[in-house]
């Protein structure tokens, strides 16, 4: 590991100001990511600036009863939020079905939306990768792509994001609130996320510097009845093969409002639109959650080894559709 | 003027205070074992995987091989080291003694650590991946095998002691892996 300064933050203007336009120096909260990949040597900052104990750890009700966030808030109390738990229960179920109990307490709300890719080539420093080196290729287009994106990849790279949370949060339409030198800012998170394209090097669409503080949620009344699933190669505590999101409002055996979003299938959490067009309006009833499903995938390009998750987030968008559905009709 | 790489810290660890320099590269959980003598907190992967390094920060159980030791400054840890009594065991410790929850025993410190830490969490009603209902007061879900299993998932056994790391950790809180789904919750719903 490469030697660096730390410097602990005692306020956000302060944290902006002591990693200024350094490309050397990152932000350090939980560690779960950063502190792993300056380990094996793919980030080799020269400073680090602690942001852990910024007054940031709070959850309050907005004016318009949506919820703030902030951004050193843990994965653990996030889960545990007794607003969380009753109006985005989505939001608990994607967190409490990431990481390990240990990583949850350490990991941080901000940590987790900006959190790279677990893709094998990307943290293997003998391999070329465009994401890490830009140029060098990217050996799982032809190699181990079996956990890669079928969704918005592009031939530069097929990485996927491992978040769940930021899943959840892509249902709920949460923006991301960041502070800069220069003032501060806001991102939806439908364009936090840069497209992959030729440069899948540049990951958000932050400006360089950039601090995130908070998200915000607004209200959402559908996200009352919303879950969560993953799958993965077992039972807990690992990356998601493919997961959903979803909330579903149905009256009358009628879809009136619906979100969903999937994981682990895109360099980004990917908010499925397509698929909530097809579904409002529609009947509540498993034809219409396969369509929706299919809606969406229409635009999956698989590779040779991933073909197995265009089939999988259909089989689960029309599980957990029908499951919400059921709720709705007790 | 050029900022230092490392720097002299003082952690509290078990109640007491040790002064040390580290280099900033330095990870709480080397400094333990290789500046401390704490050898009880095991390196397992070195990358937040195993759980092997498992150590109360603050009352909560985290892996000390993804922290700096800079950045621990400050915080109280807690070690296996640190979990008894004087002589008597911490409740969670004699459950693993009597059930014989490992084999090998090289991942039990942290298997003991995150135990503490997961029978705290389920005390103060945080759900898990394994709680059907999310309600807040619906409190603490009832404790199943299922339960102990998902907020345990976190420390790995090569020598899979998992049947009797699961009873120690029911034993430990005052249940039985075996109980029933809702008898605890009726009966918390009685006290409430």
């Amino acid at each position: 590991m490469k030697e660096f300064t730390y410097q602990k933050a005692a306020d956000v203007p302060g944290a902006v100001a002591l990693l200024g336009a350094d490309p050397e120096a990152r932000f350090l909260a939980g560690g779960t990511n950063l502190v792993d990949l300056m380990k094996s040597g793919v980030e080799r900052p020269a400073r680090l600036v602690d942001v852990r104990e910024l007054p940031l750890n709070r959850i309050q009700t907005t004016a318009d009863h949506g919820l703030r966030i902030g951004a050193t808030v843990t994965n653990s109390d996030l889960a545990a939020h007794p607003d969380v738990r009753r109006r985005y229960p989505v939001l608990t179920q994607a967190v409490l079905a990431g990481a390990s109990g240990q990583l949850r307490n350490m990991a941080t709300v901000g940590g987790n939306l900006l959190q790279r890719t677990r893709c094998a080539y990307f943290t293997d420093l003998t391999k070329p990768c465009n994401k890490r080196d830009p140029g060098s290729g990217c050996p799982a287009i032809g190699g181990e792509h079996h956990n890669h994106a079928v969704l918005g990849a592009s031939s530069h790279c097929v990485a996927v994001h491992p978040s769940d949370m930021a899943v959840a949060l892509s249902a709920l339409d949460c923006v991301v609130h960041y502070e800069t030198a220069d003032g501060s800012g806001e991102l939806p998170i439908g364009e936090l996320y840069l497209p992959v394209a030729d440069t899948p090097h540049r990951e958000t669409a932050l400006p360089p510097g950039a601090l995130i503080t908070h998200i915000t949620l607004p209200p959402s009344p559908v996200a009352a009845r919303s879950r969560y699933r993953k799958v993965r190669e077992r039972a807990s505590y690992a990356f998601a093969i493919g997961s959903i999101a979803a909330a579903l409002d149905v009256r009358d055996g009628v879809v009136h409002d619906a979100r969903v979003a999937f994981g682990a299938v895109a360099s980004r959490p990917w908010r499925a639109r397509a698929a909530e067009r097809v579904l409002i309006g529609a009947p509540a009833v498993t034809e219409a959650f396969g369509a929706a499903a299919d809606a969406e995938m229409a635009a999956a390009r698989p590779l040779a080894h991933n073909e197995y998750k265009v089939t999988l987030m259909r089989n689960l968008t029309v599980a957990v559709l029908g499951e919400l559905a059921e709720e709705a009709g007790r | 003027m050029a900022l230092p790489t490392s720097s002299v810290i003082t952690l509290h660890i078990n109640g007491e205070k040790f002064t040390l320099p580290v280099d900033h590269r330095t990870t709480l959980l080397d400094a333990l074992r290789e500046r401390l003598d704490l050898t009880g907190t095991k390196k397992g992967c070195d990358q937040g995987q195993c759980g092997a390094c498992t150590v109360l920060v603050d009352g909560r159980r985290t892996v000390a091989c993804l922290q700096f030791a800079v950045a621990a400054e400050g915080r109280e840890v807690t070690t296996i080291e640190g979990v008894a009594d004087g002589e008597r065991l911490h409740p969670v410790q004699q459950a693993f003694l009597e059930l014989d929850g490992y084999q090998c025993g090289y991942c039990t410190p942290g298997q003991i650590c995150s135990a503490i830490g997961a029978l705290q969490e389920h005390a103060a009603g945080w759900p898990s991946a394994a709680t059907d209902d999310l309600r807040p007061e619906s409190g603490p879900p009832p404790l199943t095998a299922e339960e102990i299993r998902e907020r345990m998932s976190g420390n790995l056994c090569r020598c899979a002691a998992y049947p009797s790391i699961v009873d120690a950790v029911a034993q430990a809180a005052g249940t039985t892996a075996t109980q029933p789904a809702g008898t605890q919750a009726d009966s918390e719903e009685q006290a409430a």
